[in-house]
């Protein structure tokens, strides 16, 4: 649709956005018969937020598995910092910078908020296996100066309280918000949120819409969410691209969507 | 009002993060120390250490071989038995080679055989998960078994089939054998134990005993974190094999002094099985409460009579015995699930603010 190359630009909040971050081209996702995903393309640029909506089954969450290599289109490639990038292992995703959240809460049940956290970390600690036999020297000294980090990120989502708890133990809005924890511990540069206030109140959502703004803001993370919340969506977002039946059907800023037709007609139906 | 943390600040991560964060656990654990390295040894009766605590150990150290893999990494295995297996007759081979070297050194390497093992039939769980993969190791077990019989390089040509542990001797102490004493194979034993214990321990605590949990708990999401399936299951196959490995060496060089296929087989492999679920899963004090449950329990129970006067018939006592054991184990899951690591940690939990719980 917007066929130019995006341009680097400033939001009306003043946050700076740059170039393109990642760039999605003509994504096609089969499952046997089933299309989840028809020639999709588009982009997000470095520092935005970019909500991913549509109705059920539009394949929102098929195109999150893409972008985090845990699926693989049959067509189409996706340019992330200007590589091309291959077929890839979600391990691989992980390694250059994305880490995600899912719809229902994966967290690991039977560990504790902080070894939640500390698990995000998992990729930055090297020390081999005869320190860690030891744990002693190096091995501990990287265990402190990560659970450091870890504590950073457990005093921004203001979780200190339950730290020692184990997550299973939780209630639903703290896990959400541990999961958000364990997705910022890996310092990724491209953060993945799969409806980060499904099943929330309103107060939740309200401290979720706080956490993923200053998370934006303060660690100039670039988000992409799907959200069901329109009203949520329309106040985050800084573009917005509109699925439905595994196609695009509108792609630009909050309020261009909003008023489209085809975005309406998705959403409300049309007589037939 | 004993067990309280009331003023014991932490002033930084590294004191966080100790093992033991407490000031009377660490107390605790130098007590226990004690009482097994010197109170045991000076005041045990021969039939104490050798039919109860050696034993006991060894099992133990079996268990927390268990644990590493079905309780912190998900997977289940019932081929313990035969890892143990791979370990005594891989010391009985190195033994056989180098009489010279120490044999406590040998029986550390002869690990590294099980481990080896271990991983290679740990690399059906990339692809499988749960009953499957409990009859793959079943396989393994079997396949293992057969291997003890039929491969008579293994036991030396031995005419018995069996292995017979040779006098060995380490430190200027005959440590192994008919004529060594069992206060110096007790120690030897908890040494190695105590050794390997903290070992597991210390892997458990960090980055890699997160990986292993990781994977237990959710493997998609371990997997887009960055944790390779491949190195967390096999890391893992081969830990608990190694320390799996090095039981079974113990239990032949230091206990049993001989050994044949029968002391390997499936039910061995069910026996640490149960030590485990009845100690906790996920516990490496589970390992030994549960090690002394199945093991120690029965002796007690039938030294009972004897103790008291009762005259009950011997097969009589054998038959309370299984009933009294099995209804204990019903019993005990009933009320905690998660073994007897759990009520451990709950009497511990409530002892920090007993006596004034408000």
């Amino acid at each position: 649709m917007n066929a130019a190359a995006p341009q680097p630009y400033t939001t009306e909040d003043g946050r700076e956005i740059g170039g393109v971050l990642m760039e999605m081209k003509n994504i096609t996702l089969k499952f046997g018969g089933v299309t989840a995903i028809k020639g999709i393309s588009f982009d997000i640029q470095e520092g935005e937020i970019r909500a991913i909506i549509g109705p059920n089954g539009a394949g929102k969450t098929s195109m999150l598995n893409v972008i985090n290599g845990f699926y693989h289109p049959q067509e189409g490639e996706i340019v992330f910092r200007g590589e091309t990038r291959s077929r890839m292992r979600p391990y691989e995703a992980a390694k250059q910078g994305i880490s995600r959240t899912f719809q229902n809460v994966a967290l690991f049940q039977g560990m504790t908020t902080l070894d939640n956290i500390m698990a995000g970390r998992t990729l930055k600690m090297h020390r081999n296996f005869l320190w860690q036999l030891l744990r002693y020297g190096p091995a501990l000294d990287e265990e402190i100066e990560h659970r450091r980090k870890v504590e950073e990120v457990i005093d921004f989502l203001e979780i200190e309280h339950i730290r020692r708890t184990p997550v299973g133990q939780l209630p639903y809005g703290l896990q959400k918000r541990v999961e958000l924890g364990r997705a910022l511990a890996a310092e990724p540069s491209l953060l993945l949120l799969d409806e980060p206030m499904a099943g929330m109140n309103v107060e939740e959502k309200e401290d979720m819409s706080r956490f993923i703004l200053d998370v934006n803001e303060q660690m100039g993370t670039t988000i992409a969410l799907i959200e069901h919340d329109m009203g949520v969506v329309m106040d985050l977002a800084d573009r917005v691209v509109v699925l439905d039946y595994g196609k695009k059907i509108a792609d630009g800023p909050p309020g261009e969507v909003q008023s489209n037709q085809d975005v309406i007609d998705a959403y409300l139906g049309v007589p037939h | 009002m004993i067990y309280r943390e009331a003023g014991q600040f932490k002033t930084s991560y590294r004191q966080d993060a100790a093992i033991f964060p407490i000031l009377q656990d660490r107390i605790a654990i130098w007590f226990y120390l004690f009482v097994a390295f010197i109170v045991i040894p000076t005041f045990g009766s021969d039939f104490f250490i050798n039919s109860m605590m050696i034993p006991f150990l060894i099992f133990a150290m079996a268990s927390i071989g268990l644990n590493v893999l079905t309780g912190y990494t998900g997977q289940i295995s019932l081929g313990t038995g035969a890892f143990m297996g791979v370990g005594a007759y891989a010391c009985y081979k190195l033994t056989t080679y180098f009489p010279e070297t120490n044999i406590i050194i040998l029986v550390l390497l002869s690990g590294f055989f099980a481990a080896g093992i271990g991983m290679i039939f740990g690399l059906p769980s990339l692809r499988i998960k749960g009953f499957y993969l409990v009859v793959t190791t079943l396989a393994a077990q079997f396949f293992l078994e057969w291997c003890f019989i039929r491969v008579p390089w293994l036991y030396n040509y031995n005419a018995s089939g069996a292995i017979e542990v040779p006098q060995r001797e380490a430190f200027g102490l005959i440590v192994t054998g008919p004529s060594a004493s069992p206060s110096v194979r007790y120690l030897v034993v908890l040494s190695i134990v105590v050794f390997l214990t903290w070992i597991v321990s210390n892997l458990i605590h960090g980055r890699i005993g997160r990986t292993w949990m990781m994977i237990r708990d959710m493997d998609i999401a371990a997997e887009l974190i960055g944790v390779r399936p491949l190195y967390a299951k096999l890391s893992a196959f081969a830990v608990s094999s190694y320390v799996a490995g090095v039981a079974g060496a113990m239990l032949v060089f230091f206990w049993l002094g001989a050994a044949e296929v029968e002391s390997f087989d499936v039910n061995h492999s069910f026996l640490i099985l149960f030590m485990v679920i009845i100690g906790g899963l996920g516990s490496l004090v589970g390992s030994f409460l549960g090690a002394a449950f199945i093991w120690m329990l029965p002796i007690i129970i039938r030294a009972v009579p004897k103790m008291t006067g009762l005259d009950i018939n011997a097969s009589t006592v054998e038959q309370l015995n299984f009933m009294i054991i099995g209804a204990l184990i019903i019993v005990f899951l009933i009320i905690e699930p998660h073994g007897l690591a759990r009520l451990w940690a709950i009497a511990k939990q409530k002892l920090r603010i007993w006596p004034f719980p408000h």
